[in-house]
Formats: C-alpha cells, structure tokens, sequence
C-alpha cells in the first residue's frame, strides 16, 4: 500500500441498520476503508453483503446509523443542500442498471448539460456547451449529433452506460464510485466500458471504487481488493495478495465461483 | 407522448368511455345554443306535464284547415274518451241502477251510450257509493256527451257592442292543421317538473353545473392529496409521519358524514354550487394521497432520482421532473375518478337537501331532490328523476370506464 499518499477517504466504523425489533437487519457492519488518491479499490461481495448499502452512504444518498466518513481527512459535513452540492463534485457515482439510471422523459441533451451546470458552466454560450458534449461524446465512442434530442429509451443499454461515462468525463470528480456498472452489459461491451472507465482515470487521476459481484473483473481493474460478507470486510489488501493467496474460505469460494471457460462447471460450490 | 396517446386511443374501454363523455359534454355545450330559455323559468303552471308536443290550442284554430277523411278517425276518438276502464265502470252502474248484467254489452258502443244515456242521472244516489265515485261518474257523463256526434264544434265570439255571441266559425270533425303552421308549438321531450320546467332544459344546466362541481371537487381533492402524498413520500420522516397521520383521521371519520356536518354548518343561504365543490374536494383527498405516497416511495429510491440528486438539483426540481412525470398517467386516472365521485357526492349530498342554495342553479343531485320532495316517484312521474338518474350513472359510468382504459394502457400486466 502506498504510504506516500494522501488519503482521499475514509471511514470509521461506518455502520447501517434497517429496520428495527424482529426486522433488524445490520447491513453494513462497522466498516473501517480507506481510500487513497490515484488508487482503484474493488469491494466484492455476494448479493446482500451490503455493498450497495456502503456505496449510498458513501455517496451520501442514505444517512449512516453510527460511525463517520471523513472525505480528504475532514470529517464530512452534507447537512445542507449547498454542502451536499459542494460534496457531490468530489464524488459521482455509475449505477449498475442504465435503464433505470435515466429519466424517461428527459432528452440526453439534459443529462450532460446538468453536468455542465454542476461545473459551473450554466452561463457558457449555447456553441460552446455543445463542444464541450460533443468532446465527452466522442471520448466514449459516441457521437453527438446521433444522440442530441433523442430519449434514452432509443439508446442500446451499453450506449447508456458509455453516456454515464461521458458524464463522469465532463464533471471530474475526485472520486467515482462505480456501483457493478458492467453487470448488466453483455460481454463484448463490458470490456470497452471497463477499458473506457480505466482510461478515464488515467486521464482525471481520479479515486476509483468499483463495486462488483466478479471477483476476476476485480483482479483485473484494482490496486486494492476487500472482500465484504454480511456487511463486513472479511479480507482486504493488495489484489494480488487477496486474489492470489486468499486467506479466508469466503474470498476462495468467491474466486471458484469465477466461471472458467476451459473447465466444467462445479455447479455443487454454488 | 405521441406513442401514448395513440396507445390510449387503442383502447376499447377507453375510447366507448370518451365517445359517452364527449357526447354528453358536446349535448351540454351545444343545447343552450339553440334552446335559450333560462333553465330556471317557470313555464308550465301546475306540476308534471308528461312528455310530449305541446300544440297552442288557440293558434291552431286560426291555422288553415285541411280536410281529411280518415275512416279511423270517430274510433279513435270514442277509444280515447270510452276506454275498458270506462266501459266497465258504466256497467257497473247500470247494474248497481238495476239493469240485468245479460243486456248490457259493453263492447257495443252505440248500444252501451244509448242505455247510458236513458238511465244515468246525476243525481241519483246509489247506496254505497262514496262522494268521490259519484264525481268521477259526473265527469265521465261530461266527457262522453256528443261523442257519437257528426256535427262540427262551433267556435263563438263575443259580439264587444251587444255582448251575444256570433258564430265566428265551425270545426268540423275532419279538419286538421298542419303542426307546422301552428304559430306556436313546444316539444318538452321531458315534460315538465314539479315547479312547471322544461326537465331536458334544466337537465343540460344541471348537467353542466354538475360537471363543474365534479371538476373543481376533482381538482381540489387531487391538487391536496397530490401535494401532501408527494411532500410525505418523498421527504419521509417525521413529515411523512405527520400527514399520514391526518390522512388516517380523514381516512376513519366517514367523508360523507364530514360533508353533511360541514355544510350543514356553511348554512343554506351561503352554499354556492362551488361552495359546496371545494367542501366535497377538501374532504375527498385522502386516497389519492395515500396511492401517490405509495407511489413516490417506490419512486424515490429509483437510480434516475439518485442521479438527480448527484446532479446537484433541488428537492423541488426533483420532485417536479424525476417523480412527477412518473405518476402522471396515476394522478390522472385518479383525477377522473374523483371527479366522478365528486358529482355523486354533490348528488348525495342535494338528495339529502345539504345540496347548493336551490334558487340560483339547478344541479343533478337538486333534481333528483326536488322530484323526491314532490314525490314523483309515487305518482309514477318517470320524467322527473328518471332521465336524471341516467345522465349522473352515464357520466360515471363513462369516467369509470375511461379509467379502466387507461389503468390497462398504464398497466401493460392489465392487458387482456
């Protein structure tokens, strides 16, 4: 682990509890994470490990039941609007399902230009507002003048997904917080889309952390694994550390579970 | 939108529910056009005209006369006067006067008006006979005098200087007037009400103030029940736990008895058709608050809201273009269905005489009332409440068949 660099965000026993009596449910259990400048971090887990859970605190769309998060070693302050604004330039966020990321009724035009308002560039001329689109368009492969004025629903699902991509382009933040973003892709786009999402923080130098089920797509993006069970970080370290010598049962069975294409499955693991 | 809107128009039910809206909306907008009476006057004196053409008995005397020989035209005449009933009620008294049953033939008319005549006299006292009985048989006496007669009626004018009367003309029995040169004739397809109005007149009024009433009820309760379903969904919390906790109150106490006590307390003089549409809107709004809550709950967790958020929008901006577009095509379906509950609750409340001040517009629930205080129902007046109660479940029966349209077209898993 890099000591030489400063750490971007952390959490201290970062804790949610939904419900309450018989229905008590502790989805994130006292989660200690620390996040470094430049570094990609996988958090992987089954479904219900409460990854998502930690993911929306986080990002501070859900409100934690103990514990804190500190964002650039200050303890985070979003108890307005203005300052969760503030927050939100720091930190974005790709949802795992594209269909359901966009507003029905709003025109793409509207998703990109809202991230140009957020940079502070509401007052910019109309040219160059579609410049600067249409530059976040081609980073991913897109083009523009195909997509202006068109509804999502007339988008492909991994054009969505590239247009979520575009959007990180354009509002740079530190960190991006990506929530499964290729599960609900299929294969041959899944590669472009992790490839584009890698260049992209080459390019900002920003903080990633990718959220997956995948065990080897973590291996193949991350500098930093934790392995998350029950709402617990079982294992974590060095990807190759935890992916290579596994320590705990739970990271080996979450390995096996990684379907090779030149082997049977051993559908008895699942 | 386009795509929708051609999607709705697919739809059976929906389309047979528009087509009724529309006429019944059309016939309230074009009618006055053309009858321009006021919907309130007075027309008629007495109570419950049938339905009919009403011919002005006096210009049709100076209408030209035609001459026509119809061989049925002295039938139908003695039928009209001398029905089975009358027939059998001579017989009767004849009987009763002490002629054997076997010479009376009741369906020989000239024979039976023969003996009628011969034997009846007023002033005969039959014994067991009421007073009513005896009027009805002076009258019967009346009608049928000079049935059987050839000769025309004789129109007389008094002469202003001597004061006798001269014949002016004679009426003979095989003259006819043409209806449409009559200068006067009035079609009152519904007859008239217990105050003497034209009913369909006041029908097409009371339709239209209906309508509004249900509109602006409708209005109300979606625009409250929207507002609060919407902050308590959405915010949650301790907001969510405040309004639904005034929706439960609203939603225990029965609205119909809310609505008695509060127009009972506005008093008749102040209760306005709109008046009383905001009382029934205000006390209505409970369930469409508790359908958009349910809704905005399952909305508000949704990616493209987080999204928003991210996107540094406002809870108002949020609400307004990631929530409400999304249960537009409900409120609108529960829009339509309070404003058919808000005529009905209008006619309830009228029926139960708390209805609109009954001087200024006729509404379908004062109709119904008015022919209920006049006991229209008992006298077999049909005219009076019937067509009333048709339009109020028509214009129901339409919105709910409308709503059953859109809920499938909304609703792909409702789709048969």
């Amino acid at each position: 682990m890099p000591s030489d660099k400063k750490i971007c965000l952390s959490t201290s026993g970062l804790t949610k509890i939904y419900g309450f009596g018989a229905h008590r449910t502790v989805a994130v259990d006292h989660v200690d994470l620390k996040l470094y400048e430049g570094e990609v971090v996988s958090i992987v887990g089954e479904s219900g490990s409460g990854k998502t859970t930690l993911a929306k605190m986080l990002l501070g769309l859900i409100s934690s039941s103990e514990g804190d998060i500190y964002f650039q070693g200050v303890k985070r302050d979003i108890s307005s609007q203005k300052k969760k604004q503030e927050y939100w330039k720091n930190i974005q966020a790709i949802f795992q399902d594209p269909f359901s990321s966009y507003n029905i009724f709003n025109k793409i035009d509207s998703v990109l230009l809202d991230c140009i308002h957020m940079r502070g560039g509401r007052n910019l001329s109309r040219e160059k507002k579609v410049e600067l689109m249409t530059e976040a368009c081609s980073f991913v492969n897109l083009k523009f003048e195909e997509l202006t004025n068109k509804y999502p629903f007339e988008l492909s699902g991994g054009q969505m997904q590239r247009l979520m991509i575009a959007r990180i382009f354009l509002l740079k933040p530190k960190i991006l917080l990506a929530d499964e973003p290729t599960s609900m892709i299929d294969a041959c786009s899944r590669a472009t889309i992790l490839d584009m999402l890698m260049q992209l923080r080459k390019e900002i130098g920003m903080t990633v952390i990718f959220i997956t089920h995948d065990i080897g797509l973590a291996y193949y993006v991350s500098d930093t694994v934790y392995i998350m069970e029950h709402g617990r970080f079982v294992e974590f370290g060095s990807a190759d550390e935890v992916i290579l010598q596994p320590r705990e049962p739970y990271t080996q069975r979450l390995i096996n579970d990684v379907p090779k294409i030149y082997e049977e499955w051993d559908l008895s693991t699942v | 939108m386009k795509h929708t809107l051609q999607q709705i128009f697919r739809s059976p039910k929906f389309v047979v529910g528009f087509s009724i809206f529309m006429a019944i909306l059309l016939i309230v907008l074009i009618y006055p056009l053309f009858i321009t009476d006021s919907p309130l006057k007075i027309i008629g004196q007495g109570t419950f005209f049938p339905p009919g053409i009403y011919v002005s008995a006096y210009d049709s005397l100076g209408a030209p006369k035609f001459t026509l020989n119809l061989t049925d035209a002295a039938a139908k005449r003695v039928a009209d006067k001398l029905g089975d009933q009358e027939r059998a009620d001579i017989r009767d008294w004849l009987v009763a006067d002490g002629i054997p049953e076997t010479e009376i033939d009741i369906h020989n008319t000239e024979k039976l008006l023969e003996q009628w005549a011969q034997n009846y006299d007023p002033n005969k006292k039959i014994p067991g006979m009421t007073f009513a009985k005896q009027r009805y048989y002076q009258r019967l006496d009346e009608s049928l005098k000079g049935l059987l007669s050839k000769e025309g009626a004789i129109i007389a004018q008094k002469n202003t200087e001597t004061g006798a009367l001269e014949e002016a003309e004679i009426i003979n029995q095989t003259d006819y007037v043409n209806i449409d040169q009559v200068a006067s004739v009035r079609v009152l397809p519904l007859g008239t009400d217990n105050f003497g109005r034209d009913v369909l007149t006041e029908l097409v009024a009371a339709t239209r103030t209906s309508l509004q009433i249900g509109l602006v009820a409708g209005l109300v309760a979606t625009l409250i029940g929207l507002t609060l379903g919407l902050l308590a969904g959405y915010i949650g919390g301790t907001v969510d736990d405040i309004i639904n906790f005034v929706t439960n109150l609203f939603i225990v106490i029965p609205s119909f008895v809310l609505l008695i006590l509060i127009s009972y307390s506005v008093g008749q003089e102040s209760r306005g058709a709109f008046l009383v549409a905001t009382v029934i809107g205000l006390t209505a709004w409970p369930w469409t608050a508790r359908a958009v809550r349910a809704q905005v709950i399952s909305l508000r967790n949704r990616d493209h809201v987080n999204l928003s958020k991210l996107s540094g929008h406002s809870i108002v901006h949020i609400i307004l273009t990631d929530i409400l577009p999304y249960i537009a095509s409900y409120v609108i379906m529960a829009l339509i269905l309070q404003i058919s509950s808000g005529i009905l609750a209008e006619a309830g409340l009228s029926i139960l005489g708390l209805g609109p001040k009954t001087t200024e517009v006729p509404t379908l629930g004062l109709m119904m009332n008015w022919a209920m205080i006049y006991q229209a129902h008992v006298q077999g007046r049909w005219w009076a409440y019937f067509p009333v109660l048709m339009t109020i479940a028509l214009i129901t029966f339409s919105m709910n068949l409308m709503n059953t349209g859109l809920d499938q077209v909304f609703n792909p898993a409702l789709r048969d």
